[in-house]
């Protein structure tokens, strides 16, 4: 079964994201729901089905059933580490297109500021296999290797953090609004070498929404649905450190999970208008480029160094909202605020930032160490 | 021919320089420095290194015993001889055992090795101490550590057992209660004086008449000593040439390195022995044990793993009180991240996480860590091959972690692969981390990455190959 055009948006919501001390997870599941609400015209009673995504803020259904008071509807909490939002909107679509419910909810959030941990804290569930990994060390063996192979230094990745933190002082619900220079990105403190501060997201609260519906049923709703053109998932090894044959210069999941995308949406990368990709380290973003048929392999340096993932770069822009490295990365949240973020471009409605004449924009979504890639195509027509 | 058929040593890496110690508590300095065990050492690591580099490439499964000397066991009860046995991948029917609770613990383990090695055995023999001296104290400065290990049987040995002598005396000079997180020293020359000087001088004059021999016939004589002077005392009465005859003790770079020391002085002789060559060692504690070999032919073919002189050459410097502290627990911390751990997954994971077992892929050949039920790389899945996996490796790549929390950061984490095939990710320790670069030649290090659970997790670490 081909996905292309049995379901569309038709309402986006976002809370503000940041370090939202102020804010409870409820705060921010009500404040992106209400927004997706009002943005799809419809009624809560309305909502057939939903489901959440989220890393560890929440376990079950209830995460959005007492929040929203959605009781007595089915509610599925969705975990495939950081691209989890974009498999709960993944998961919904199918359900919509599988003719089970006309109108449901895919919710994402994180809160993550409450507890006080530095980033995601360590990993692994094994005594010592494995012990002591953080997420920027993960990918940052990716950077090294992808340094080694290409011969580029750290001065590669610093191109993505300003290009990325340039977009997101036009975001107004961003974490990060400012400006950052090569030289603050290239000296900043080391996390986990060759990354610095600046090369990592932050860690981010927040939470998005966004209200799908069967396709025929969507111009009741709105004049200007946005189509899912299509879904892939593919998950590959989580402990790719041990496979042998892992060459650590690109990840086969964000590969495969494309390759099915444009499978089903008829497309290729040649007929993107923007991407918002998985940035959650300035290299993550530099293999997305070639994993996701942006540039020739080895060429993703070139690709921003030379301006063309810019808004107005002239070729493919990748994420004008600043991405993970400036929007922030509420993880759970994440693969939901990029389908929020390709809806307002392909509606019009992204401000300073919009892509111009943007009709088919590509979301990317990655999870745990580049195991769990997820892409959704979405257009306007 | 009972004797010794191999030996190694190990040194950990760091030097704690006597004057960092001495300028925290604006006491005198003794000089030199001092051997100290990483945040990742113990006296097991210790032991169990020195094990690897003594076994070298003799079959595990020959050894019918191994006996574990310290002082500052990893365990009050556990023993550790078994973890060693289990990393060696020896058979499961031998003897094992640990010597504790006196400072000649690492003698009396070699002698009853060579009691044992005339039936016709093979045994290993390894000493790891990593002793407390309380902060401000002498004994902060003059204990180091180190570990021992030797290989103890009746064919192809080095050096020939000639005799041995063990005098028991109680005596209450140094020691270390239930209670006590430091060792206690009765303070001026009461040890040197009625302990040390006496018991060492009576165990090597009964060695020598029982074996009718004369101090000036003894080539070279390994004897354990808290200090230099305390070793002159000792022998001068009894006629030896301290300066030609006596191995130093490696006070000034090394220290008191306890059960371990007089395996580590023996590896140093052993290291310039020629055959024919009259060698002595000695152990002191609770009286005193003493073994004579000569030295045989077969010492000019043996090629030591890692010499002690090499080991004490290649050393990093710390120059913070602090880091020890930390390394040794003296601070506190408000508030650790809790690591996790449990008996259960050692225990099932065992043969992976000590041996260090690999899977091997009948149908791909491709050689895989852990051992995967179904194979990684091709999917067949009737099962991997149990394979043993290398030692040593390159680096394909690596990151120094500034966020991970550990006593001595970064943590760098390495994606090694072993020669031969398999890959693994280990920490790399013993490297200072703007010396980490991809394809550097590395080897493994047996090491303790954590205590949660309350245990010792023990896995291996990857470090610069010599």
């Amino acid at each position: 079964m081909n996905i292309r055009d049995k379901v569309a948006v038709i309402g986006a919501g976002c809370s503000k994201f940041g370090e939202n001390y102020d804010k409870s997870a409820e705060d921010m599941i009500v404040e992106a729901a209400l927004d997706a609400y009002t943005d799809a015209r419809i009624d809560p009673s309305q909502i057939q089905a939903a489901w959440v995504g989220t890393l560890s803020s929440a376990s079950a259904g209830n995460a959005l059933a007492d929040p929203l008071k959605l009781f007595n509807i089915p509610i599925t909490r969705v975990e495939n580490y950081c691209a989890s939002g974009m498999d709960a909107f993944r998961n919904a679509s199918m359900a919509v297109a599988s003719g089970m419910y006309d109108v449901v909810l895919a919710l994402g959030f994180e809160k993550l500021r409450d507890s006080g941990q530095r980033g995601l804290g360590t990993f692994g569930d094994h005594p010592v296999v494995g012990y002591g990994t953080t997420a920027p060390s993960l990918f940052a063996m990716a950077a090294n290797r992808y340094f080694e192979t290409y011969g580029i230094d750290k001065t590669a990745l610093a191109k993505v953090a300003i290009k990325n933190h340039h977009n997101g002082t036009m975001s107004p619900k961003a974490h990060f609004r400012m400006e950052v220079s090569e030289d603050q990105v290239v000296n900043a403190p080391l996390i986990c070498s060759p990354l610095g501060l600046l090369d990592c997201c932050p860690t981010t609260d927040g939470a998005a929404a966004v209200i799908i519906c069967k396709e025929e049923l969507a111009r009741s709703f709105r004049p200007d649905p946005v189509k899912v053109k299509g879904v892939g998932l593919s998950v590959t090894s989580g402990e790719p450190y041990m496979k042998p044959s892992f060459a650590y210069t690109g990840f086969p999941a964000t590969a495969q999970a494309a390759q099915s995308a444009y499978e089903q949406a008829g497309l290729t990368a040649k007929d993107i208008d923007l991407v918002e990709c998985h940035d959650c380290f300035t290299i993550t973003e530099i293999l997305n480029y070639e994993d996701l048929g942006l540039c020739e392999r080895g060429e993703g340096w070139r690709y921003v160094a030379e301006g063309r993932a810019n808004i107005d770069g002239g070729a493919v822009p990748v994420n004008p909202s600043g991405g993970l490295k400036s929007f922030g990365h509420p993880i759970g949240a994440t693969g939901i605020r990029m389908i929020y973020e390709v809806s307002q471009h392909l509606w019009g409605k992204a401000g300073d930032r919009q892509v111009k004449d943007a009709e088919v924009g590509l979301a990317h979504n990655l999870g745990g160490p580049g195991s769990v890639g997820c892409v959704t195509i979405l257009a306007n027509s | 021919m009972v004797g010794i058929v191999s030996y190694g040593s190990y040194i950990p890496s760091y030097r704690l320089p006597r004057d960092v110690i001495a300028k925290e508590w604006d006491t005198p300095s003794l000089g030199g420095e001092r051997a100290l065990a990483s945040f990742d050492e113990d006296s097991l690591t210790l032991a169990m290194n020195a094990s690897i580099d003594a076994l070298g490439e003799r079959n595990p499964k020959e050894v019918a015993g191994i006996f574990f000397a310290s002082t500052t066991s990893p365990y009050r009860e556990k023993q550790a001889a078994a973890t060693v046995a289990t990393v060696l991948d020896t058979d499961k029917e031998l003897r094992t055992m640990d010597f504790t609770d006196s400072l000649r613990a690492g003698t009396s383990a070699l002698l009853t090795a060579l009691d044992l090695a005339k039936a016709g055995e093979l045994l290993l023999v390894c000493a790891g101490d990593a002793r407390m001296g309380e902060p401000d104290t002498i004994q902060e400065q003059n204990y180091g550590d180190a570990g021992g290990a030797l290989v103890i049987g009746s064919e192809n040995v080095i050096a020939e057992l000639v005799g041995t002598h063990t005098v028991s005396q109680e005596f209450l000079g140094t020691w270390r209660t239930e209670e006590q997180d430091y060792l206690k020293s009765f303070p001026g020359g009461f040890e040197n004086k009625f302990g040390y000087n006496r018991f060492i001088a009576e165990t090597v004059r009964g060695l020598l008449q029982k074996c009718n021999l004369e101090a000036k016939d003894i080539t070279n004589a390994a004897i354990a000593a808290p200090t230099q002077r305390a070793l002159q005392g000792a022998l001068r009465s009894l006629g030896f040439d301290i300066k030609n005859q006596v191995q130093e003790t490696f006070w000034n770079t090394v220290g008191d390195a306890g059960t371990a020391q007089p395996l580590v002085l023996l590896a140093a002789v052993l290291e310039r022995a020629k055959p024919g060559d009259l060698i002595l060692v000695a152990g002191y504690g609770d009286g005193g044990d003493a073994a004579l070999f000569r030295v045989t032919d077969g010492i000019a073919g043996f090629q030591v793993a890692r010499s002690v002189y090499s080991q004490i050459e290649v050393k990093r410097t710390l120059q913070s009180y602090g880091k020890y502290a930390r390394f040794r627990k003296l601070l506190r911390k408000d508030y650790t991240t809790q690591d996790e751990s449990t008996p259960v997954v050692l225990l099932r994971d065992q043969k992976q996480i000590l041996p260090l077992y690999g899977g091997k892929c009948p149908a791909c050949g491709v050689i895989q860590f852990p051992i995967h039920r179904i194979c990684t790389e091709c999917g067949y899945r009737d099962g991997l091959e149990e394979i043993k996996l290398s030692r040593r490796g390159t680096l394909f790549t690596f990151t120094n972690d500034y966020l991970t929390e550990t006593p001595d950061p970064p943590t760098t984490h390495a994606v090694v692969d072993l020669e031969g095939g398999g890959r693994v990710f280990v920490q790399l320790t013993d490297c200072e981390a703007d010396r980490v670069e991809i394809g550097m030649p590395l080897e493994l290090t047996f090491r303790k990455y954590h205590e949660g659970y309350g245990i010792k997790n023990y896995f291996w670490k990857a470090r610069p190959a010599e």
